[in-house]
């Protein structure tokens, strides 16, 4: 393969030196008079949650167009994908949606299970679960500390922060790492959950309702928190529904879809819970029902915790050794594990020559994987379908006719990750 | 060139002048409020109470880079945010520091492609570099303290 | 009223518009309609309005590029991913884009949120979409060349830095070399 030079990197800063005619169509007609102003919301900005570019044109101080502009947290995770076996990718899908990877590993194995056909079992799934729904909390957690803290409430974040340590404790216990543990493989997970894991989840959820209690007390009722998030950034059901949105902001405007009850994965069906829903659609609701979901997820996490402490070792990844590596005990014993960990790890398994399409509830919303195969070890292009990336794009709808600090608000409350957006 | 010039090398003066001015900037750095990706949610993790950052004085994150001593370059840099971290960086006032923080800073990371800068240094000097991915709190905790004792290596040379 | 009764899309689809339904595949429990790619645009208005399929939801537009392997009839295909929540089930329209015309009809007049995918794709597969209000690119810079998740696109690596090729890596990295601090 020829050798690929990386382009020359002459970068400078520089002003932007394009005209205004470039923006005709994009913006009203009263922006190339001059009778609105228009206003970089530029990439480097305390509260767009990353590096979320908005393109304002604004009459006063009221939004009348805004333009997102992204891609600059395109990583080519995607292409990058293409260039390796279908276990080795798993890492370099933690990194899209940074805030709740766990999501990210298993929309990507659930693909990979039912590309090539890989069952899962049930006490992986159990794993899972519980793995899945601690993500959702840490990420929740960091959505209100930083929603909270652009609306100006500091020790909301801090508050929240604490609590995420525990989570991301409980994490390490298990993958070895805060972040971007790669657990979650195609098959069930890496490996099994070590002895401390369930006394930590045990005492951490034990104190969890209280805590979420707090962050309620300081906010729910807060006069200038209701007074800065009701009744912006509504949106109705059916335009909603129209703009692709989906999860928390969906549910806000109140319509009734989590995918964990529509279309049950990883054994779902078998918990108990029920989905929050808001009814206005504003920033507020949008909020009630992020507070409400962590503490669904607390109710989920002592299911889980129950049914774990019941059996808290056994499988945890498929015993199918086409696709599974064997665990290094079992190669000194074994010539056909010594072989399929060799085809494994040099050219990986095969996937066959057809397109799925497999998507979950992650805490932004519905998270969905492309894949298509090529009948070979490496993927012929896989596609996330993220949903910061559909709520950004709906963000000019959201935000029409509201001011500068609404649109604060309002891009707090979708939730957007700009890894997730970008890829 | 100043006071060494005009009243010879007084040894004991210069030398405690240095070490005042050294530990005001080390004791009171202020970063700039700049987070790519997956870092900056462990530099908001560092910064929050568990890992706590103020004790370094960086509990001010200053949103403008005119304010600001220090850049702390957390997550990948792609080619269409290069020249912004070039202009934020141009925008800062001297003395400043940039701390490469996490793998995508400092060599490109996992990602060997079309859309990823190979490592900030390609665009911006760095003073340290911070591994891991993402590095843990202690680590970028390490690295400050690193670049803390690289500042009280600093001298005046030159008074402006 | 009550919602009619759940109907089958692709038996719906050949009654209604018969020359636009080329093929039906499943796999794995996902049905695929192979939709002919000038009519992509009836066929989604179709598949949203129809008492019985009611598709309101679009999840997802993805594109794949089948260069070099010759498999299949044209080297693009894009696929709409249609939920519909109200009889809470999935379909894929697959469309096959040949590559000397890379063009298909937008679907932004059925459901705005296609807005943006079919940004990315134009960006990224070079796929263009007749009557999209705003086709600029949308992840890549606006000044790039070319389209990356093409298969004939390079990955654009850096090559690994061995002793041998260190001076001719560094060529291309003027700050790298000399990365010093400037407050001396």
């Amino acid at each position: 393969m020829a050798i690929q030079q990386a382009p020359d990197t002459q970068i400078q800063g520089g002003q932007w030196d394009g005209s205004l005619e470039e923006l005709r169509g994009l913006v009203s007609e009263r922006a190339m008079t001059g009778e609105t102003m228009l206003l970089n919301m530029g990439p480097h900005h305390p509260s767009t949650h990353g590096v979320l570019r908005l393109l304002l044109e604004l009459d006063g101080e009221e939004i009348v167009t805004c333009i997102p502009d992204i891609g600059f947290l395109h990583t080519g995770i995607e292409k990058n994908i293409e260039s390796k076996s279908y276990e080795k990718a798993v890492v370099l899908t933690d990194r899209m949606d940074y805030l709740s990877p766990i999501s990210n590993n298993t929309v990507y194995s659930m693909a990979v299970e039912k590309l090539a056909d890989i069952d899962v079992p049930e006490r992986a799934q159990l794993i899972r679960v519980t793995v899945l729904e601690l993500q959702r909390l840490a990420s929740h957690l960091v959505w209100l500390g930083t929603h909270a803290i652009d609306l100006g409430a500091m020790s909301v974040f801090l508050y929240c922060f604490r609590e995420r340590e525990k989570i991301l404790d409980m994490l390490e216990m298990l993958s070895g790492q805060r972040l971007m543990g790669s657990y979650i493989r195609p098959g069930g997970v890496w490996r099994d959950i070590t002895p401390e894991f369930l006394p930590a989840l045990r005492a951490f959820l034990d104190i969890v309702p209280s805590r979420i209690d707090d962050y309620e007390t300081l906010l729910t009722r807060n006069p200038l928190w209701i007074d800065r998030t009701q009744g912006i950034g509504v949106v109705e059901p059916e335009v909603a529904l129209a703009w692709g949105i989906s999860g928390p902001t969906l549910r806000g405007s109140g319509v009734n879809w989590d995918i964990r009850k529509s279309s049950p994965y990883m054994g779902y069906e078998t918990f108990d819970f029920n989905v929050p829903l808001g009814e206005h659609g504003d920033v507020y609701d949008r909020f009630l029902c992020r507070v409400r979901e962590m503490r669904v997820t607390v109710k989920i996490l002592y299911q889980a915790y129950a049914r774990l402490e019941k059996q808290p070792t056994g499988i945890f990844r498929s015993q199918n050794r086409k696709f599974v590596p064997p665990p290094r005990a079992e190669l000194g014993r074994s010539m056909e594990a010594v072989i399929h960990h060799f085809k494994l790890w040099t050219e990986g398994f095969s996937a066959p020559d057809e397109e799925v399409y497999v998507s979950i509830e992650s805490p932004r919303g519905e998270i969905g994987c492309y894949m298509h195969g090529t009948g070979g070890t490496k993927p012929r292009r896989v596609h996330f379908k993220t949903p910061s990336f559909i709520h950004i794009g709906a963000l000019p709808v959201m935000t029409k006719g509201h001011l500068i600090a609404d649109l604060v608000a309002i891009v707090g409350s979708i939730d957007c990750v700009l890894g997730d957006c970008d890829r | 060139m100043g006071v060494t010039s005009k009243l010879g090398n007084l040894g004991v003066v210069t030398t405690t002048l240095d070490v005042a001015v050294n530990w005001a900037r080390n004791g009171a750095m202020w970063p700039l409020l700049f987070g790519l990706a997956c870092c900056a949610i462990e530099y908001m993790a560092t910064q929050a109470s568990n890992y706590d950052l103020s004790r370094f004085g960086m509990e001010l994150n200053r949103a403008t880079p005119r304010q600001a001593d220090l850049l702390i370059v957390s997550g990948r840099v792609t080619r269409k945010m290069a020249p912004v971290i070039r202009q934020l960086y141009d925008q800062m006032a001297s003395p400043k520091w940039v701390i490469a923080m996490g793998d995508c800073a400092s060599c490109g990371g996992v990602y060997n492609n079309y859309a990823v800068v190979q490592g900030v240094d390609e665009i911006i000097p760095v003073d340290v570099y911070v591994a891991g991915c993402p590095p843990r709190p202690e680590q970028l905790l390490h690295g400050i303290m690193t670049l803390q004792e690289k500042v009280n290596g600093m001298t005046i040379k030159e008074w402006a | 009223m009550f919602p009619q009764q759940a109907s089958d899309p692709a038996a719906a689809l050949k009654a209604a518009l018969p020359d636009a339904l080329l093929d039906v595949k499943e796999f794995r429990g996902e049905i695929t309609l192979i939709i002919q790619r000038e009519q992509i645009a009836e066929v989604a208005r179709f598949m949203r309005d129809t008492p019985g399929l009611l598709f309101t939801f679009l999840s997802d537009i993805s594109a794949v590029d089948y260069y070099p392997e010759a498999t299949r009839p044209e080297r693009f295909g894009v696929s709409y991913h249609l939920y519909s929540l109200l009889y809470n089930r999935k379909v894929r329209l697959k469309v096959f884009v040949p590559e000397d015309d890379t063009t298909v009809p937008t679907a932004t007049d059925v459901w705005p949120s296609a807005n943006w995918p079919e940004r990315e794709i134009f960006d990224m597969m070079g796929i263009s979409f007749d009557g999209h209000p705003d086709m600029r690119r949308l992840l890549m810079p606006e000044d790039w060349d070319g389209h990356p998740h093409r298969r004939d696109y390079p990955l654009g690596y850096e090559t690994i830095q061995f002793s041998f090729n260190v001076e001719e890596i560094l060529k291309h990295k003027p700050s790298a070399r000399d990365a010093r601090s400037t407050n001396d």
